[in-house]
């Protein structure tokens, strides 16, 4: 391995670099580590340690608010990821395999819903449905509310343009040749785009829709601010109870939380056994 | 006959690649149209917001248009908040360079099999649940959490750090780091390290291959990472409405009670639109400079 002649091994400034990194491991974990403890905690305060218990998993369980906002956080997840990785997928393809005017613009207009930051989007949806919810009372005599409908549409929309980033990677590895190759044998376009360009960027899509149903069921500020009455999700009836103090219910709640999203990442890890084209972070929180 | 083939070709081709066109347009069209009903117009529907007056009752009263909401982002508040949120997120860039910076290293120069664990040790808190990891931070830290509690078990006194500065800094370190980690990893695994190797055949020192050839072939990762961490840094509302006090206002949770609290929609669309630009200007300097070195991100 060539990689390690920059250090010799067990040089003064390799323990340092080793340290470094164990600490900053350690720093990942324990906050992670100390929930998942005080989780099984039986004691009413969350600071005081007195003997394993299930109770709160349990109590979890039974909370009618806590089932809802879950039912809510899935039907949106699952309404979001779908829309969002069609659209996601053709605005990819559109991008990588085809010249067409306006493209720059479409371009510049996919990266934007990443780079703004998330409270200005919030705003701008909010103050959106309310004056277009206005306009369609005073036009047509519809009236529709806050609600999963809002939270939706507005998953989708900041989801697009992840999708389209992840998709766009694994299109622009692929070997376009292979599509002429098809094209050769007599396949029509959308034939080689089923049969082979498809196929071949699937990792992609099931990556870039990983990745909307991650955010999507992470989503805090966005769907704060597009909820209505009765139509909060899961890390917004959290983020309520988080403000208002420190809970052994919410511990249990969150380890839930953290739970569902190791099982992402195991999934997306099976999706991509290839390293190198493993899905790229994205900037939202 | 020659002749006429010659000049029909170029029609054809053109007929083709206009087609072709069409079918490009057509394919993006369904995200185009999504993105500009619920993007491009809630957009400018901000843009025209802030050049509106608020009334008494908090209403925004759109037709008597002004600067007013503009005027009051040079009230010293304003300053103050973009001021403490501008040092924050650059403290939490730095802070996350100098923690990610030695462990990327440390992950690109292991053998393959402990790199690929390493990294899914990395990806794991990087996938996992913002709010969730930003609340760890709130149990530790409380005034009965486990840091006030080992602090008085080793005899000192009890540690207040919930709701302060401090407390927001540690959150925002926490929630980005992998954001720095990730990018930095990504750029020093893909270095060519026969340079290294062929600077220290040079008679060069460690530090002196680091400084001349590491750090600048890992540029473009320092940059990605410090961009992915600064920009969202900038606009944080989770991390300072949960670990941060009264006197911590950063200018996300200051947006947001404009419009859940204070009532004030054009004011709020004001400081949205500022914080925007600031946002897309850095942005299109990190385009600018750094796109064309790699493409890193």
């Amino acid at each position: 391995m060539s990689v390690t002649a920059g250090i010799r091994p067990k040089s003064p400034a390799e323990r340092l670099l080793a340290t470094n990194s164990w600490l900053v491991f350690a720093f990942f974990y324990a906050p992670i580590l100390v929930l998942v403890v005080f989780s099984f905690n039986a004691n009413d305060n969350v600071g005081i340690w007195t003997e394993p218990s299930l109770r709160w998993y349990r109590e979890v369980f039974q909370d009618q608010a806590v089932l809802n906002a879950l039912k809510n956080s899935l039907i949106v997840a699952a309404i979001s990821t779908v829309a969002s990785t069609i659209l996601g997928t053709m605005a990819a393809l559109a991008l990588e395999r085809f010249r067409f005017r306006g493209q720059k613009f479409y371009d510049g207009l996919l990266y934007l819903p990443i780079i703004i930051p998330e409270v200005t989007m919030a705003v701008m949806l909010l103050l959106f449905f309310a004056q277009g919810f206005q306009w369609l009372d005073s036009t047509i005599g519809w009236s529709p509310t806050f609600g999963l409908g809002t939270i939706s549409l507005s998953h989708i929309a900041f989801n697009i343009s992840f999708v389209t980033v992840v998709v766009r990677a694994r299109l622009g590895q692929m070997d376009p040749r292979l599509e002429e190759a098809a094209a050769d044998l007599y396949a029509s376009r959308w034939q080689a785009f089923r049969r082979v360009t498809l196929p071949l960027i699937m990792p992609g899509v099931l990556g870039g829709a990983l990745l909307a149903l991650t955010l999507s069921l992470d989503d805090v500020v966005i769907t704060n601010f597009v909820a209505g009455p009765g139509s909060t999700t899961l890390p917004v009836y959290v983020f309520g109870l988080v403000r208002r103090g420190v809970t052994p219910l919410i511990n249990a709640v969150s380890v839930v939380m953290l739970v569902a999203s190791m099982i992402l990442v195991a999934v997306s890890f099976g999706f991509q056994r290839d390293p190198k084209s493993r899905v790229e972070p994205s900037s939202r929180s | 006959m020659n002749d006429e083939v010659a000049v029909a070709r170029p029609e054809l081709e053109e007929a083709a690649r206009r087609a072709e066109s069409r079918r490009g347009f057509l394919i993006a069209l369904p995200a185009w149209f999504y993105l500009t009903l619920f993007f491009v117009i809630p957009l400018g529907i901000v843009a025209v917001y802030s050049f509106a007056t608020r009334s008494s009752t908090g209403r925004t009263i759109l037709g008597d248009w002004n600067l007013n909401a503009y005027r009051r982002l040079w009230d010293s508040l304003v300053v103050e908040i973009a001021a403490r949120t501008l040092v924050l997120a650059l403290v939490t860039t730095l802070i996350c360079l100098l923690l990610a910076y030695p462990l990327a290293y440390y992950m690109a120069t292991r053998r393959p099999m402990v790199r690929n664990i390493l990294l899914i040790l990395v990806m794991i808190p990087f996938w996992s649940n913002f709010l969730v990891r930003t609340y760890a931070w709130k149990v530790l830290l409380g005034s009965d959490g486990p840091v006030s509690q080992l602090s008085q078990a080793l005899g000192g006194e009890p540690i207040r750090l919930l709701f302060t500065n401090t407390a927001v800094l540690i959150g925002l370190v926490y929630g980005f780091l992998p954001f720095m980690v990730l990018p930095l990893y990504a750029a020093l695994e893909r270095m060519d390290w026969g340079l290294v190797e062929a600077a220290r055949d040079l008679y060069a020192g460690g530090w002196t291959a680091f400084r001349k050839v590491t750090w600048p072939l890992s540029l473009p990762g320092v940059m990605a990472g410090s961009i992915l961490v600064f920009i969202p840094t900038l606009g944080a509302y989770v991390t300072p409405a949960i670990l941060g006090g009264a006197k911590t206002t950063l200018a996300g949770d200051y947006i947001v009670s404009q419009f859940l609290a204070a009532r004030n929609q054009p004011f709020g669309s004001a400081l949205s639109m500022g914080m925007m630009l600031i946002m897309l200007a850095a942005t299109i300097v990190y385009f600018r400079w750094f796109r064309p070195s790699g493409r890193d991100l």
